[in-house]
């Protein structure tokens, strides 16, 4: 008979491994390791950016250099040597595409092997799709269709050149340069990044997808990205990440800034799947991400998250709902397995009258791995009838995982209702057993118990995505069961 | 169809069946009555190969083929069914999905092609139709906030979907009230005919009233004591399961 325990559960669990661990061997140029103010400055030109812009980046290095790198989140691991890295690699070949004949035909074998044709996303539903590899846009689609709405959807370097006016206006206007240790740091040396942007009334008719990848060895990627919903725009992005294996670990910093102005409204939505490291816990990238967003009169943000990889995950998307009536919307997974670690939630900041916020949040634990929910909700003395629904369920399988909720509640306005639930459950070997009598074996019932588990955030995610991510969490957690 | 010789059974080295034997054939409805604690409920973990369970000694052969070496979804494959006693929640789930992907995964164990989703809708609507139950309740999650007898009717509605070999029931009129006992009675009643079989464990008789049974055996201590036809259910709720217990 073959029998299934919590013991055997677990072994299955720790043997899976990291399906997308490949790497792609195309000419890079890549800086000399180390950081001091001429690799910024060299960054800034090597892009050709204009003044302003270099002394940004100088500012936010010097910042930078009087900074601490922060220790209070629930994570251990051994500090990135910042003088180690590389900061800047891009693939040689500089030229812009004009169409995909004149993509290197290995870096397309690339977008094959993680099940992302160029091609299919093109016909996929309308997907526009700016795809970064190593820091340069490579191919950028249907750009003509958005610019005919007068929607602004390129690379974050074209920006600067193509609509410096906006990026000087907005950039570091929602996450400032000093706001935190990695923030200053990927504003001294961003690499490149998307731009978006949504003009006055426009809905944007397309959901805005990006792919990111990590792709040579002991570079840090810096990514930044900028959406701008103007005045009663909607605009929905879509963010997939995947990374090849290695050994040293992978510094990703990455700040994300969205603006949404009155009666406008910005959807972002992520899937997460960077090496996670081997199951004795070697290699992974670190996840340092700051994400922010800014609401006024009347907008809404909505933050949407699968997060399955990294070693270590420190990341918490968050609004600042300073327009009355304003709304902020959280919904997360974070499945951890092995040894990898997660300290991810998020921070609702209401400032205006009748604010809104949601959160959710589903944590998932496996191995031997620490998966922690944090969240603030802060409501300020002038914010007149704040309300904030928190909910955060944890699903912990085997005895060697955590899960642990970190909720911080300020609250200077006796006007507001803050509501917050946690529960925390374990997968039962009766369901299991409930799934076998019917036929369906262990490895699927986890998966399918998982995905009820997720299922109120996998809703939030766009079709297509949704399909992706409920792979990717199946491909998580019960990758070599049997 | 169901063959069970000389089975033995415990759990964490405690003996709980000592050597049943029991034949059940196609076409037939059998009922397994006993005292708490006799082992019904051992008995239909076991046939459905609960990993809690060691079979110490015997057989379990279901058409001349012997289940105790089977993990308990090769034995559902094979057309094995059991109607819990206690359902288990699934929460996220829905009872169309969980049903969608049970009779997909039988399909793929036999080397079947996906069932296309209008035939599953098909189905889905004439067994819903058969047992009288509202589509709207399909769609909420497995057993999450079902009443007893919306579970038990969820229970007989997945039997419906499966179409197995043999159904075993086990407590299956606990915690229902008489209207619920004779819906899902008559839902039974209903999936019952000539190629298939039905085990109904039960501690008292009333159920009996509504799934009339070709045989009665009653069980006491781990072992088939006495086996009669349906007058034998009337019997023991009359004289109580003393009689057994005084007679062993």
């Amino acid at each position: 008979m073959s029998k299934y325990t919590e013991e055997e559960l677990k072994k299955e669990l720790e043997t899976k491994e990291y399906e997308y661990g490949f790497y792609t061997d195309i000419e890079s140029e890549t800086f000399p390791v180390g950081l001091n103010e001429d690799i910024v400055r060299a960054i800034s030109k090597k892009k050709n950016e204009p003044e302003w812009m270099t002394e940004w980046r100088l500012e936010a290095f010097r910042a930078w250099e009087q900074m601490i790198e922060p220790e209070w989140a629930n994570v251990h691991y051994e500090k990135p040597d910042f003088q180690a890295i590389s900061y800047y690699s891009a693939p040689k070949k500089k030229d812009k595409y004009e169409s995909l004949d004149e993509v290197d035909p290995e870096l397309l074998e690339t977008f094959k092997k993680l099940g992302i044709s160029i091609d299919e996303q093109k016909k996929l539903a309308g997907v526009a799709v700016d795809i970064v590899m190593d820091s340069v846009s490579v191919a950028t689609t249907f750009k003509k269709t958005l610019a005919e709405k007068g929607i602004i959807f390129c690379s974050i370097s074209e920006a600067i050149q193509e609509h410096p006016e906006l990026v000087r206006q907005y950039i570091g206007s929602v996450v400032p340069q000093k706001d935190n240790f990695y923030a200053a740091l990927n504003s001294a040396v961003f690499s490149d990044g998307s731009f978006c942007y949504i003009p006055k009334g426009v809905r944007c008719p397309m959901e805005l997808s990006t792919y990111f990848r990590i792709n040579q060895a002991g570079t840090g990627q810096f990514e930044r990205t900028l959406v701008v919903a103007d005045e009663g725009s909607y605009v929905s992005y879509l963010e997939g990440c995947t990374a090849p294996s290695r050994d040293e670990n992978q510094l990703h910093a990455a700040v994300v800034e969205l603006i949404a102005l009155d009666n406008a409204e910005i959807k972002y939505s992520t899937v997460q799947n960077w090496f996670p490291g081997n199951k004795e816990g070697k290699g992974g990238v670190y996840n340092f991400v700051t994400k922010r967003g800014l609401c006024e009169k009347n907008a809404k943000i909505s933050w949407t998250q699968v997060e399955t990889g990294s070693a270590v995950t420190w990341k918490y998307p968050s609004c600042i709902l300073r327009g009355d009536n304003s709304v902020g919307e959280f919904y997360s997974i974070a499945v951890t397995n092995n040894f990898q670690q997660a300290d991810t939630g998020t921070k609702m900041i209401h400032l205006g009258n009748n604010t809104k916020s949601t959160i959710i949040s589903k944590g998932i634990s496996a191995g031997r791995s620490q998966n922690s929910y944090r969240g603030l909700v802060q409501v300020s003395s002038r914010a007149e009838n704040a309300r904030n629904f928190s909910q955060c369920d944890s699903l912990l399988m085997g005895n060697n995982c955590g899960a642990h909720t970190f909720p911080y509640i300020e609250s200077k306005n006796s006007s507001a209702k803050i509501e917050h639930e946690a529960t925390t459950s374990k997968i039962g070997e009766d369901q299991v057993f409930y799934c076998n009598q019917r036929g369906i074996p262990t490895e699927k019932a986890i998966a399918l118990i998982v995905n009820g588990f997720s299922k109120e955030v996998l809703n939030k995610l766009p079709m297509e995505f949704a399909v992706e991510a409920q792979k990717l969490l199946e491909i998580s957690l019960e990758g070599s069961v049997g | 169809m169901l063959v069970i010789k000389n089975l033995h059974a415990s759990v964490e080295d405690k003996e709980i069946l000592k050597g049943i034997n029991l034949e059940v054939k196609a076409g037939e409805v059998h009922a397994i009555m006993g005292p708490n604690g006799a082992g019904k409920s051992t008995l239909s973990s076991v046939i459905a190969g609960r990993e809690d369970y060691e079979v110490t000694e015997g057989e379990i052969l279901l058409e001349g083929e012997d289940l105790t070496e089977l993990a308990p979804e090769e034995r559902a494959h094979k057309g094995v069914f059991l109607s819990f006693q206690y359902p288990i929640e699934i929460p996220g789930v829905s009872v169309t999905n969980f049903m969608k992907t049970a009779i997909n995964e039988t399909r793929k164990a036999k080397g079947l092609e996906e069932m296309p989703a209008n035939e599953m809708l098909k189905m889905i609507r004439e067994k819903s139709e058969l047992l009288e139950i509202d589509r709207k309740f399909l769609s909420r999650s497995l057993n999450e906030g079902f009443s007893g007898g919306e579970k038990k009717r969820n229970e007989i509605f997945q039997m419906a979907m499966l179409e197995p070999k043999l159904a075993i029931l086990d407590e299956t009129d606990s915690g229902l009230d008489i209207d619920a006992l004779r819906i899902v009675a008559n839902g039974v009643n209903k999936l019952k005919s000539e190629e298939n079989a039905v085990v109904v464990i039960t501690h008292y008789q009333r159920l009996l009233d509504y799934i009339v049974p070709d045989f009665v055996h009653v069980l006491h201590d781990g072992k088939i004591v006495k086996t009669g036809g349906k007058e034998l259910a009337l019997e023991l709720e009359e004289k109580g399961y003393d009689w057994i217990k005084n007679e062993n």
